[in-house]
């Protein structure tokens, strides 16, 4: 019977959305305030519906109701409960419920805070947000349904992919679709602003927030998607340029590029053209993400062919909402406002070259995971494209960027000095050149690209403190004015320095961990040692034994150093007999600096068992700079000037601030 | 990467039984240059079975088998090039983990130097455009002394 409710309430958001992604629009082009009021009610009731929905189709999963198809497919009455939970959303049904829930999340969002917002322009976004909601829930309905019944109920579950049972993977899902989907909003924002014909910082103030927020949520959820991949895959890789990940990463990119126009655009009323269009491009390569996950393509163009509707579906999705965006954007953007000039070497125009880096590199990743099926399809040829491809395209085009992530906040909107900024980093510039010197002599044998990743790690961590410096004036005031100088600077301006200080943290990550990475792979008897990084690693033993679904293989492992305490990790093989697969469970000590990571291989069938043994030095840096990155971003969307529900306020501080030069 | 794993997954189900792990102590070859060679060679090579990996992270079978085959190669006293010719003959192009610059992968690999390359016209024609700026009118004597007294204060 709830299952049924569930269905209903899915049924219904379908039509509610309807009518949100229609009647707004007609009041708001007849000027009617009931008719565009409307599609307030209807976001908020969309929401609530498929909030219902969810929650109908969760309480299914966690008292293993078996009559319903999902449940029975992804889950089991041993699976421990946490993953009955997450397990919501780790199969294709879940996963897309999951989407149109923040899909009409960030609806209901808009709807309840965007009282401030000028009628039609907010009823226009809703209507468009609603129809974005009727494509994804026609989708879910016709294809996906997970109310699907069976009958005669199974006694137990299948089980869910037991990679998928693990607690970094559980809240991956969430954190990503989050950011996917936040882009949905900054679409709706840029089709209604072209219908409106009228782009103004006004506009970009309310662009800018969401997406931020969205970018926030994405790169979360792609630094916990590396994370996982790092623990679990057992040899310590963390990015492999698989598809599914570039699924992710291209619409971080753009949306990366979008966040940084948006922030012209409100401050400096230029660029709006470009903005409206990222905004697009954004959410569509959201949505080419999951058509990429969703439909099978990527395993092969067959498997693709052999069920194709759900990909044709997601595909005719894409053509409406990146090919419509784009046929309104051919029609109305010429007639928008032109922007402010302003001079090459200035802080827009830093600003415009990151966008260009940003967009160039995104088309290499998109070439490269498209490739293979354009040279299958058309050529007949099968080829891969590995990391190599990537790491010799992608590195070059980001690095110039890098260099200007740290010189464009130093440069003076409209009309900057290129001289006058390297003046003012000079202590950056020296240690960013000083530090990969300082490598060299310790490690003669370091690989050049190694050194150049350390030079740019070094410039944009030391640049950021630089900056931060110089905005205090401690150089030339007492210290206690620099502090108060550098507590009062706007949480912008402390946005944009943690998240590019991350940017730092994470590229010294990636280069210290790719270049001095060391490897032990042996057979180790009870009793044997096996040296790595200056440690001493000891078999003390391999014990077995049945733990909630899974047979687990659990070695003991002494490890010890001289001047410290030994530690003892228990790297472990998991065997799911229901799901019938083998995980490997890997052990990793780390101290910040560095990663002490094991993996339990096989047993050689004479009482010796399979050690892989890594030390990844600053591996744990690659992270800490993602999540210092997306700390940035909350900062800044603490900032009062971005702050929602302050329309009087903003707009006095908004003429207050036009003139300086702050963040 | 969910995809991609569950596929693996599903494989290894397929073929029943705990697979084998990459690179076993008992590949190895002894003579160090040598195993250095397979496994830079390795990390060159698709594993078939599965999506995007090289035969040096995957633990599938038929990895087992490549790793095993190209040191047989090696030790036999092929070059690095005449074991990847080898393996491409048996499995086909698509076995390179790193796509060839051949006439299939020329656009592959030439639009990316393009990109850089469109950017950077573009930027400088942006610049040659916008030389003479418009909208920025010079300073009077008046207001340039104004401006010096106004700054004056913060040194």
């Amino acid at each position: 019977m709830l299952v049924e409710i569930g269905h209903f309430a899915l049924v219904l958001a379908l039509l509610v959305a309807l009518v949100q992604g229609t009647v707004p629009l007609v009041g708001a082009s007849v000027r009617s305030r009931p008719l565009m009021d409307l599609g307030r009610s209807a976001a908020l009731l969309q929401f609530g519906l498929v909030a219902l929905a969810f929650a109908v189709f969760m309480h299914a999963h966690i008292v293993s109701d078996f009559s319903v198809r999902n449940v029975f497919e992804n889950s089991n009455t041993a699976k421990p409960m946490l993953y009955k939970v997450t397990g919501v959303w780790g199969s294709h049904e879940g996963s897309m419920m999951l989407w149109v829930l923040m899909l009409t999340l960030f609806g209901g969002l808009v709807a309840a805070l965007g009282r401030s917002l000028p009628a039609s322009l907010r009823a226009r976004t809703l209507a468009i947000q609603g129809l974005l909601g009727f494509g994804t829930l026609a989708f879910i309905i016709g294809t996906s349904n997970p109310f699907d019944r069976l009958f005669p109920i199974p006694v137990d579950g299948r089980d869910l992919n037991p990679l998928l049972q693990d607690p970094g993977l559980a809240f991956h899902p969430p954190f990503l679709y989050f950011g996917y989907v936040g882009f949905s909003i900054t679409y709706s924002f840029a089709i209604a602003a072209l219908i409106e014909g009228r782009v103004g910082a006004a506009w970009a103030r309310w662009v800018r927030p969401w997406a931020l927020t969205a970018w926030c949520g994405l790169t979360i959820g792609i630094a916990m998607g590396s994370w996982w991949a790092y623990y679990v895959l057992g040899w310590g890789g963390w990015w492999y340029w698989d598809p599914v990940e570039n699924a992710s990463f291209m619409p971080w990119l753009l949306g990366t590029a979008l966040l940084h126009s948006a922030a012209v655009v409100e401050k400096r009323e230029t660029l709006q053209r470009w903005t409206v269009l990222l905004a697009i491009l954004t959410f569509g390569m959201s949505l080419i993400g999951t058509f990429l996950v969703r439909s099978g393509v990527l395993t092969s163009v067959h498997s693709f062919a052999v069920d194709p509707t759900r990909g044709v579906f997601i595909l005719v999705l894409i053509a409406l909402v990146i090919g419509g965006g784009l046929v309104l954007y051919a029609l109305r953007a010429p007639g928008l406002e032109t922007g402010n000039p302003f001079a090459p070497v200035s802080r827009e125009g830093a600003l415009v070259l990151n966008n260009l880096l940003l967009c160039a590199g995104m088309a290499t990743v998109f070439l490269g995971t498209f490739y293979p099926l354009f040279a299958e399809v058309w050529s007949g040829v099968k080829l891969s494209v590995g990391s190599q491809f990537f790491d010799a395209t992608f590195v070059p085009i980001l690095a110039p960027g890098i260099i200007a992530l740290v010189i464009g906040p130093v440069l003076a909107w409209r009309r900057g000095s290129l001289r006058a900024a390297l003046r003012r980093l000079a202590p950056a510039i020296v240690g960013a050149l000083l530090t990969p010197v300082i490598v060299f002599a310790f490690d003669r044998a370091a690989p050049p690209a190694a050194l150049a990743g350390i030079a740019l790690a070094a410039w944009a961590m030391l640049g950021v403190l630089t900056d931060l410096a110089d905005r205090s004036g401690v150089a030339m005031q007492p210290i206690g004015i620099a502090w108060r100088r550098l507590r009062h600077l706007p949480r912008g301006t402390w946005g944009y320095a943690i998240a590019h200080f991350g940017v730092g943290v994470l590229i010294a990550g990636v280069t210290v961990s790719t270049a001095w990475r060391s490897e032990r792979i042996e057979t180790l008897h009870p009793g044997d040692t096996v040296e790595i990084a200056g440690r001493t690693l000891r078999l003390v033993g391999v014990t077995e034994g049945d733990v909630a679904n899974y047979h687990a293989q659990r070695a003991q492992i002494v490890v010890e150093r001289p001047g410290s305490a030994p530690m003892t990790l228990y790297p472990e093989r998991r065997w799911y007999p229901v799901a019938r697969s083998q995980t490997t469970n890997t052990a990793i000590a780390t101290n910040g600096l560095g990663d002490l990571y094991l993996a339990l291989g096989d047993p050689d069938g004479h009482g010796g068992w399979v050690l892989r043994a890594y030390y990844n030095p600053l591996v744990p840096w690659i992270w800490f700079g993602a999540i210092l990155a997306a700390l940035g971003g909350l900062v800044s969307l603490s900032d009062r000037r971005l702050r929602l529900r302050l329309p009087a306020v903003r707009t006095s501080l908004a003429v207050r601030s036009a003139g300086s030069a702050d963040n | 990467m969910i995809r991609r794993l569950a596929f693996a997954v599903a494989l290894a189900a397929g073929l029943g039984g705990p697979a084998a792990h990459a690179v076993e102590p008992a590949e190895r070859l002894a003579d160090p240059v040598l195993e250095a060679r397979a496994r830079a060679l390795s990390q060159e090579l698709r594993c078939l079975v599965c999506q995007n990996q090289s035969i040096d992270e995957s633990n599938a079978d038929l990895a087992h088998d490549l790793r095993v085959l190209l040191r047989q190669r090696l030790v036999a006293g092929d070059t690095d090039g005449q074991v990847l010719d080898y393996v491409v003959a048996r499995y086909g192009v698509f076995v390179l983990l790193d796509p060839p610059f051949a006439p299939a992968t020329y656009l592959l690999w030439l639009t990316p130097p393009m990109l850089v390359l469109g950017a950077g016209i573009f930027l400088v024609l942006r610049a040659r455009r916008r030389r003479p700026d418009p909208g920025l009118p010079a300073l009077t004597d008046e207001e340039r002394a104004r401006a010096a007294l106004l700054l004056g204060e913060r040194g």
